[in-house]
């Protein structure tokens, strides 16, 4: 358990996790000159602004050429630089996955991939832009590291973080504001998960967003006389398979949840994870193979499955499930 | 090197070629032949290097963006002294550091790693930009690209940001040969008029003959002087360059000798034999020139 979660129940601030990574991109300017940016015709909207207008000669605009991005990207790192490259996700890395797989993680470039506007929570945009398949893609590629932020003061500890990681990495962001719930005191480290919650009945492991909800979930559990453990992993890859392994021996019962497609996600993680070290009742929440439309977040997640009530009942199943 | 030894160690390339391919089984032989002579030019007259600090920080960068034709940058690698020459048999093997298509960790003097089409402008032009934001100056960078690669819709992103930046530091060398794996590049996917299509992205283009040695050198030092614009070279090469059976036949594009059943060609088991002898003799011009044992 660790120190620094706010009280979830309380009013919280709301703010989308890519302004912390604006933030934390430009903290890390000023900390390291090798930082430098690149965007594709998407500045503002995936807050990589901050860096532009800090330090203009250390920044490049791409235009909308997704796989230049990456492979400009690519030619950065070569030189030493720490690249940022940032786009939208269902473009970067969904337009342009062969050139990260050759020119970054083959060719072992620390260029940090940026996927703004990924999940459902991307609303009216529709099917087209809701990228729910990064995580799938990007943790099947050797040496990439891939991360989601539970909210925007993680989403800023996190791109600290990848400026001093020196592999390929790739963190994707939200578009819509979601409550901050952590504080500068709760702990992150690249390939750690955290429990956030103690419970012994069910292990509920999530990432990005769905953190929220599952510690929600955990609440509306406690009423049912159901101690639920709350997970958070916003390192995807390398998975922090002993913290789940310790949880999971003690609940016996595992919900997964992810604002992306199952199949491939976070819950394909855990359950090859389990599947081989420790066989486990389990359920994953999520997107499963299908996709998104136009609608509100909340809408959104209603339809598709994502909301603390989901959680709640799939965690009352695989209890049912230990028999 | 004189003009002529320069042209002697092309040929001597075009031989370790023939030998590497055959001993490796696998491989594209019409390609890596064209290229010997700029690849010569470039190692052994235009590129500042050090061989034996391949990470020397004034070095000019080399990029080859159709990673296919690498067993040409192998022996060329030999011959300017990054390892030793019997490491070339080790190509496409298990274990070598000179994997099928090249592999920047993998062998030291590679700064990149390519085989996908499309991508050594896009890198080319993040170098240019890391170098300017380090203000480092007087350091070119030359990338070898193909014809065929050009289809590739990355390699134009590329010319659009390249020219808008000024990124003055690149020669783009383009080997112009005319046939991709399916066929000739004109029937596979049209390229037109090659020189205007550059010049209206803003780069200025210089058209060669790309076997003649001196032209490539003439041609790099004109580029050098451009100053306000990225340069694309399209260097008309022939793809076989040197072996009569191979020469202008797409059908030798990703053939290894000794394996191609072509009618017209050489059988198969005397293909390496009859190749060597044609580049060993220049076709029984000379006796003794080049040979090896």
């Amino acid at each position: 358990m660790i120190t620094g979660i706010l009280n979830i129940t309380a009013e919280l601030v709301n703010e989308p996790t890519r302004k912390g990574f604006g933030r934390g991109l430009k903290k890390a300017g000023e900390l390291d000159e090798n930082v430098v940016a690149a965007c594709a015709d998407l500045t503002d909207s995936t807050q990589i602004s901050l860096f532009k207008e800090a330090f203009p000669n250390r920044f490049i605009e791409i235009g909308v050429a997704e796989q230049n991005l990456v492979t400009v990207g690519a030619g950065l790192a070569t030189m030493g630089k720490i690249p940022f490259v940032s786009s939208y996700a269902a473009f970067s890395p969904g337009r342009n996955w062969e050139q990260i797989r050759t020119t970054i993680c083959l060719n072992e470039q620390p260029v940090k991939v940026i996927g703004a506007h990924a999940g459902l929570s991307v609303g009216p945009d529709g099917a087209t832009h809701q990228m729910l398949e990064d995580i799938a893609i990007m943790r099947a590629l050797p040496n990439m590291v891939v991360l989601a932020p539970g909210d925007a003061v993680e989403a800023e500890k996190m791109t600290l973080a990848m400026a001093k990681d020196k592999r390929p990495n790739y963190i994707r962001l939200a578009r819509e504001a979601s409550p901050v719930f952590t504080s500068p005191e709760t702990p992150f480290e690249i390939g750690k998960a955290y429990v956030f919650r103690e419970g012994k009945d069910v292990s509920i492991i999530t990432t990005g967003l769905m953190t929220y909800n599952a510690l929600l979930a955990a609440n509306k559990l406690a009423k049912d006389g159901i101690d639920a453990e709350v997970i958070h992993a916003p390192t995807i890859k390398p998975l922090d398979s002993k913290t789940i392994l310790e949880s999971v021996a003690k609940t016996r019962a595992v919900v997964t949840a992810e604002e992306a497609q199952i199949t491939g996600g976070l819950g394909g993680a855990v359950a090859e994870l389990l599947a081989e070290e420790l066989p486990t009742p389990m359920l994953r929440v999520g997107v499963k193979d299908r996709f998104g439309e136009s609608g509100k977040p909340s809408e959104l997640f209603e339809k598709f499955g994502l909301t603390p009530n989901h959680i709640a009942m799939a965690s009352h199943v695989v209890i049912d499930r230990k028999g | 090197m004189t003009l002529h030894e320069l042209e002697l160690k092309a040929n001597l390339i075009r031989q370790d070629i023939i030998k590497m391919l055959e001993h490796a089984g696998s491989g594209h032989s019409a390609g890596p032949l064209g290229l010997a002579d700029i690849f010569t030019a470039l190692y052994f007259d235009i590129m500042k290097y050090d061989p034996k600090n391949p990470n020397w920080e004034k070095r000019d960068i080399f990029l080859l963006s159709n990673g296919h034709t690498v067993p040409v940058q192998y022996a060329t690698m030999a011959h300017a002294g990054f390892f030793d020459r019997k490491e070339l048999m080790t190509l496409r093997q298990f274990g070598s550091r000179l994997q099928g298509h090249p592999e920047r960790t993998k062998l030291p003097g590679l700064e990149n790693t390519s085989g996908p089409l499309g991508c050594g402008l896009s890198q080319a032009a993040g170098i240019a930009l890391a170098m300017r934001m380090n203000q480092e100056t007087h350091r070119w960078i030359y990338v070898v690209t193909g014809d065929g690669e050009l289809n590739e819709g990355n390699v134009w992103e590329a010319a659009m940001l390249a020219a808008k930046y000024r990124l003055n530091n690149i020669i783009a060398i383009i080997d112009r040969n005319y046939i991709q794996i399916d066929g000739n590049t004109e029937d596979v996917m049209p390229l037109g008029d090659l020189k205007a299509k550059w010049e209206s992205f803003g780069w200025y283009v210089i058209e060669i003959d790309g076997n003649n040695i001196e032209a490539i050198i003439d041609a790099c030092a004109m580029g050098r002087a451009v100053g306000d614009k990225p340069i694309a070279i399209i260097a008309h090469t022939i793809p076989g360059k040197g072996v009569d059976f191979m020469e202008y036949d797409f059908r030798w594009h990703g053939m290894p000798p000794g394996l191609n059943d072509v009618s017209g060609d050489p059988p198969k088991e005397n293909q390496t034999e009859v190749a060597l002898k044609e580049l060993r003799t220049l076709r029984g011009k000379i006796k003794s020139e080049g040979y090896y044992e």
